[in-house]
């Protein structure tokens, strides 16, 4: 049976508000223009239904569609594609190749770019030169691609409007300004990394984007309680931050379900 | 559209991940050349064409290069879309199930296997725990169905049958049965040995055992 509009399907998010996980799937769902309820996840305390949909993992974000469960990010991004086949926004590309390459990078900054990140903003010190080192040379081969590979020449991932690839890697990207600042560190120079720092400039500037991204105000908070607790400080005064903390390991802090 | 031109596979004969592809394109029938990587000294092809994480298993068709096993075998189901049944189920709520359980397989049958293979004492007890216990979560899944992906066999079938020939190496280095505790994946490895995809490409356990003592100590782990 084909669901044609999601005013005949029900959806569900659960999802944790300082997710960067559960922002790509509420900017999806904008893009989509799909309805659905959100249900607000204390990371701390998660909820006997979240945890029912997503026995195995227990994290956010997990969207049920009438009535079934669907864990992890970047599954659901293709789910929305394949349930909503007519919707006029599809996030994945048509070619073989291209969407290829869109899963691969996808899990590159999941499996590689999210954990240095998170390394940079757990550590201090000696530790944290080195740590810095790692993310920017891992951002070095996405900077690469974007200059001379399969992405080169495109204003956004997916070309003239932002899909799959745009919102794996931008939804999480907007924390680096953020740990710049509560980190003290250097992250993403434009002189250095010149197509990545556009990309991500233009990714910030879509409506869209702004109207699902919390403050950089909201995310400073919360970044400094985290970093406080991930060097052993304790504390957790960021909103929700002791929440979101609790399920959260230093070194996977990219992580943040 | 394409699907006409050179199909050339680097993978490495015990590779699980690479054994996979190889699954995928007999079962579609796409007529590949396959080279042989090893994986102590990796060829410039394959150093090239995989600069971020120089691994196998790499398909190179044509002009394009196509990395990471799972992500390689939606190409080919999408490519060679008219050869043969689709692997991966129509349903998109199945879709989803089939790819979470492909990529927990990956990572969480792949590591603890690994881990067995390569620590001592409590990790490795720990490892044992964790392996049988994910592929009892597997068991579940698979429940009274023939396969994995339902009557026919599919994606996740592939996904996981790579891992059969590993058994043997897992149970030796580790000292217990699989077969004695998961006599229903059993089962379905019988059932999946009697494709002829699975059978000429899957190496013998014996075969796979030789490697994986050789690279235990090739990588210093004794």
């Amino acid at each position: 049976m084909e669901i044609e509009n999601s005013s005949s399907s029900s959806l569900k998010l659960f999802g944790s508000w300082a997710s960067s996980y559960t922002h790509r799937i509420q900017l999806a769902l904008k893009l989509k223009n799909l309805t659905f309820d959100y249900i607000e996840e204390d990371l701390s305390h998660k909820s006997p239904a979240l945890l029912l949909h997503n026995p195995i993992y227990q994290k956010v974000p997990v969207l049920v569609a009438d009535g079934r469960p669907i864990p992890e990010s970047l599954l659901i991004l293709h789910f929305l594609d394949e349930y909503f086949p007519h919707n006029p926004r599809q996030l994945l590309p048509k070619s073989p190749h291209d969407r290829a390459a869109a899963r691969f990078w996808a899990h590159f900054t999941d499996d590689r770019l999210g954990p240095a990140v998170a390394a940079v903003f757990a550590s201090s010190g000696d530790t944290q030169v080195a740590a810095v080192d790692r993310f920017r040379s891992e951002l070095r081969l996405v900077e690469a691609e974007l200059t001379d590979g399969v992405f080169a020449g495109r204003r956004f991932f997916s070309g003239d409007q932002i899909g799959f690839l745009d919102i794996v890697l931008g939804c999480g990207s907007y924390w680096l300004a953020v740990f710049e600042e509560v980190a003290e560190v250097k992250l993403v120079d434009a002189g250095v990394f010149p197509r990545f720092h556009a990309w991500l400039r233009d990714f910030e500037e879509q409506d869209e984007v702004k109207a699902i991204i919390p403050s950089f105000g909201k995310l400073l908070g919360y970044a400094r309680g985290l970093r406080k607790i991930l060097l052993g400080g304790g504390g957790g005064e960021a909103d929700n931050g002791g929440g979101a903390v609790a399920g959260v390991e230093a070194g996977d802090m990219g992580k943040l379900q | 559209m394409g699907n006409e031109e050179q199909v050339l596979l680097l993978s490495w004969r015990a590779s699980v991940f690479g054994l996979r592809v190889q699954i995928a394109l007999e079962e579609k029938g796409v007529a590949y050349t396959y080279r042989e990587e090893d994986i102590f000294e990796k060829s410039k092809l394959l150093l090239e064409s995989n600069p971020v994480y120089k691994k196998v298993p790499v398909l190179i068709h044509g002009d394009k290069v196509v990395r990471e096993s799972l992500i390689i075998l939606e190409y080919i189901d999408q490519v060679w879309d008219k050869h043969g049944p689709s692997l991966l189920p129509a349903d998109p709520h199945r879709r989803a199930q089939t790819r979470f359980w492909a990529d927990f397989i990956s990572k969480k049958i792949y590591d603890s296997g690994r881990r067995i293979r390569h620590s001592k004492g409590i990790e490795k007890e720990e490892a044992k725990e964790e392996f049988m216990r994910h592929l009892k979560i597997l068991e579940g899944e698979l429940g009274e169905k023939l396969y994995f992906n339902g009557d026919s066999f599919g994606f996740l079938d592939i996904a996981l049958i790579t891992f059969s020939c590993w058994i043997h190496t897992y149970e030796t280095f580790g000292g217990f049965s699989v077969k004695k505790e998961c006599p229903k994946l059993m089962t379905w490895v019988r059932r999946c040995m009697e494709r002829e995809s699975v059978a000429k490409t899957l190496p013998s356990p014996l075969q796979v055992y030789q490697i994986a003592c050789l690279v235990k100590k090739k990588l210093g782990f004794e």
